[in-house]
């Protein structure tokens, strides 16, 4: 055991900021179980994938530095999603490259961030939550998290000891839900295609909730689900991994 | 070839209305993703090959004036010629006059998406001369007058009774109440059609999937073997394939070939891999008199040295539009050129022209599944990334993206002015909502809510919250 806690800056996302954020206070209470001590810098806002995946590079830099700065003090940095976790991890580093200070800042940084479900399995060793849960519940593997960073069992390991919850995997979980950022909207046909498809195998899995680990493919799904009529109760997964599912699900009921 | 890729959204669109091509699309989906993920795994030094496919381009890329060269001079020695064309009027004038000079009036081709980059097929017919398609999906839309819509299977956007249509509408002199009511006898049907214009054909026409710089072989691989016909049959062969596609040795190849065709159908091996050196020697049962390769580079050079180089390692497995959701919803015409899918995203604006293809590679999610099964491990959501940047330094995004991400940056990089801004809106926000806790329609969010509900937000936002939670241990510890 370390001599004391294990200091976690909370990179709360910009959407679980704005619209859900239970999830950050499922995430906090996650980690502090865990032991953590977590603080969540007011310096923070967004990780900067609109502006990265728009093309415009300066912007992204400039918001790169400023979550740096923020977060280079904390022994490791957490984000419930692992779409914004990846940003930070795997395409901060690159932003900086052939820059003599900020290149070598930003790597040191990458290696402290964590996905939140990789982050208690992988890290911090937890294997089982005092959660309870009644019914069934579907996993979407959100594209980011699954293959950026390989959050694949770690979520599904520790739902599977939810008390009273019971998994029911979906058809093709693995494939993308359509969100994609701003592309749900500068392409929202296609995209309301492909969330079409994912809804369809959701009720394949005939589960009464479905969850994933971020908020922006969740709340594509639940928009979907809620439009179709669908009873599908749809959660982040870390609201039911903290047993704190007294909230409204996304998108209502 | 008219690039339609300016009207991605349009042609997009038409595809999703289309129930037939909705269904044809399906089986692509169904077809192709198991069976490479079978492959794959019933072979254990598979992700051992995709990184030693990936180091042998990246060296021949490196060093590709030295291995072209040492290809010309092995096809020499081996009684053949090289012509070297950088555009493709160039490579199609070559071809023309290799025609001309033979007197050809049919030509039989082997499937090759370098001659529908270079619009072959019309050039040929508006100069007189006739180019039979020899593989079945390839004959299928020439007789349809189409392009392809899959660089591997290029009819998959048709379904079977399409084809029964145009076999009865085209074959006039096979009887009218024959039976192709089973792709059997389709295939059956089109086997005799081809296998008589081998025969007439004077000059062959094929791609190649490898060049190879040790013996100055041509490579090609079929499940039909209809390439091995097109180019021992008629007097002349000419390949026709861009730079990209040379490899140093027999032995890279080979390896090359262990993750094509398991990477692109599920299979093993391809049906028939054919390597062709040069003309008919003196003691060979057969081969052409003559063996013509052009090396077309039409814009692949000037991607060498920049962050487009890695896109030059794709062999044409055609595994990411397998597995793009995007390819799944629209189709490959959709994407308005010769190639589509995640590969078409990238190669389409290094050779038409970002300003054109913007479109192709803005309209993906990112999932990211294309890179995770290319056999090459080419980083292509990270190359599509890059041209949304040369479009966004260009100028080229229209004024209402550049000004919206700009607006929202500026709060973004302003931390105290973004949570004045957020924890005065979020809350108000979230009283619209009501008691549904979504919008069925908001000002400014319509792209969202045409198609589906939008969520609405809590109330007061996390940093708000978490603000007070602060100041309440604080005060309870003072």
């Amino acid at each position: 055991m370390p001599s004391r806690p294990v200091r976690v800056g909370l990179f709360v996302t910009c959407l679980v900021d704005l619209f859900r954020p239970s999830v950050g206070f499922a995430t906090v209470k996650l980690l502090e179980d865990a032991g953590c001590q977590v603080e969540a810098p007011m310096a923070q806002t967004c990780c900067g994938q609109p502006a990265y995946n728009s093309g415009d590079r300066a912007d992204t830099r400039a918001i790169a530095e400023r979550t740096i700065a923020a977060f280079e003090g904390f022994d490791y940095v957490v984000a419930p999603s692992g779409s914004c976790a990846g940003m930070l991890k795997k395409h901060y580093p690159p932003l900086f490259r052939g820059d003599v200070v900020w290149e070598e800042r930003a790597m040191q940084f990458s290696e402290k961030v964590w996905e939140l479900t990789s982050f208690l399995v992988d890290v911090l060793g937890v294997t089982t939550v005092p959660a309870k849960a009644e019914g069934t519940a579907t996993y979407h593997d959100s594209c980011s998290g699954l293959r950026e960073l390989g959050v694949r069992n770690q979520p599904r390991a520790l739902l599977a000891s939810v008390e009273g919850l019971a998994l029911k995997e979906m058809p093709e979980a693995d494939v993308c839900c359509g969100f994609g950022g701003t592309f749900c909207v500068k392409y929202s046909e296609i995209s309301n295609e492909i969330v079409e498809k994912k809804t369809a195998n959701i009720a394949t899995s005939s589960a009464d909730m479905l969850l994933a680990g971020d908020l922006g493919c969740l709340m594509n799904m639940a928009g979907k689900l809620k439009r179709q009529g669908a009873a599908t109760e749809v959660r982040h997964v870390a609201e039911v991994l903290a047993g704190m599912t007294d909230t409204a699900p996304i998108g209502g009921r | 070839m008219l690039v339609t890729s300016p009207a991605f959204k349009e042609n997009a669109h038409e595809a999703l209305s289309d129930e037939q091509l909705r269904k044809a699309l399906g089986n692509v989906r169904a077809g192709f993703i198991d069976k490479r993920a079978k492959a794959a795994e019933a072979l254990p030094e598979f992700e051992a090959l995709r990184e030693s496919a990936r180091a042998i381009k990246d060296h021949t890329l490196a060093n590709l004036d030295l291995y072209l060269t040492a290809y010309e001079e092995k096809v020499v020695a081996a009684g053949g010629k090289v012509h070297w064309a950088e555009t493709a009027a160039e490579a199609r004038g070559i071809i023309l006059d290799i025609c001309r000079m033979h007197d050809a009036k049919t030509v039989a081709k082997g499937k090759s998406m370098i001659t529908e980059e270079i619009e072959l097929n019309d050039f040929l017919e508006a100069s007189g001369i006739h180019p039979v398609e020899t593989d079945l999906g390839e004959y299928i839309i020439q007789l349809r007058g189409e392009h392809p819509s899959h660089i591997i299977a290029p009819a998959v956007h048709l379904n079977k009774e399409q084809v029964e249509e145009d076999f009865r509408r085209v074959h006039t002199d096979l009887p009218p109440d024959r039976d192709l009511s089973e792709p059997a006898s389709l295939l059956g049907e089109a086997r005799r059609v081809l296998r008589r214009k081998y025969f007439e054909a004077d000059i062959g026409i094929t791609g190649a999937n490898f060049l190879v710089a040790e013996t100055g072989s041509s490579i090609i691989v079929t499940n039909e073997g209809n390439g091995d016909l097109s180019q021992i049959l008629p007097r002349v062969h000419i390949v026709v394939a861009s730079i990209e596609k040379v490899v140093p040795t027999l032995e890279d190849a080979a390896q090359i070939l262990r993750v094509l065709a398991r990477s692109a159908t599920g299979q093993e091996m391809s049906v028939y891999t054919t390597i062709s050196t040069g003309p008919r020697r003196a003691n060979d049962p057969d081969g052409p008199d003559e063996y013509h390769v052009i090396l077309l580079d039409n814009g692949r050079s000037a991607m060498l040295g920049t962050e487009f180089q890695d896109m030059l390692r794709c062999i044409r497995c055609g595994a990411c539009m397998n597995h793009c959701p995007v390819y799944h919803a629209v189709g490959g015409h959709a994407y308005g050129w010769v190639y589509p899918g995640p590969m078409g995203a990238v190669l389409t604006p290094a050779l038409v022209g970002i300003d054109k293809a913007g479109h192709l590679p803005n309209a993906s999610t990112f999932c990211g599944r294309c890179e995770a099964v290319c056999p090459m491990k080419i980083p292509l959501p990270g190359m599509m990334r890059h041209w949304r940047e040369h479009e966004w330094e260009r100028g080229l995004n229209p004024a209402v993206v550049r000004s919206g991400v700009r607006f929202w940056a500026w709060f973004a990089r302003r931390p105290p002015l973004y949570r004045l801004a957020t924890y005065l809106t979020m809350p108000l926000l979230a009283a619209f909502g009501g008691r549904k806790r979504r919008f069925r329609f908001l000002p400014f969010a319509g792209g969202w809510t045409k198609y589906r509900d939008l969520p609405a937000p809590q109330g007061r936002t996390f940093m708000q919250q978490w603000r007070d939670r602060d100041a309440l241990k604080q005060g309870g510890a003072a």
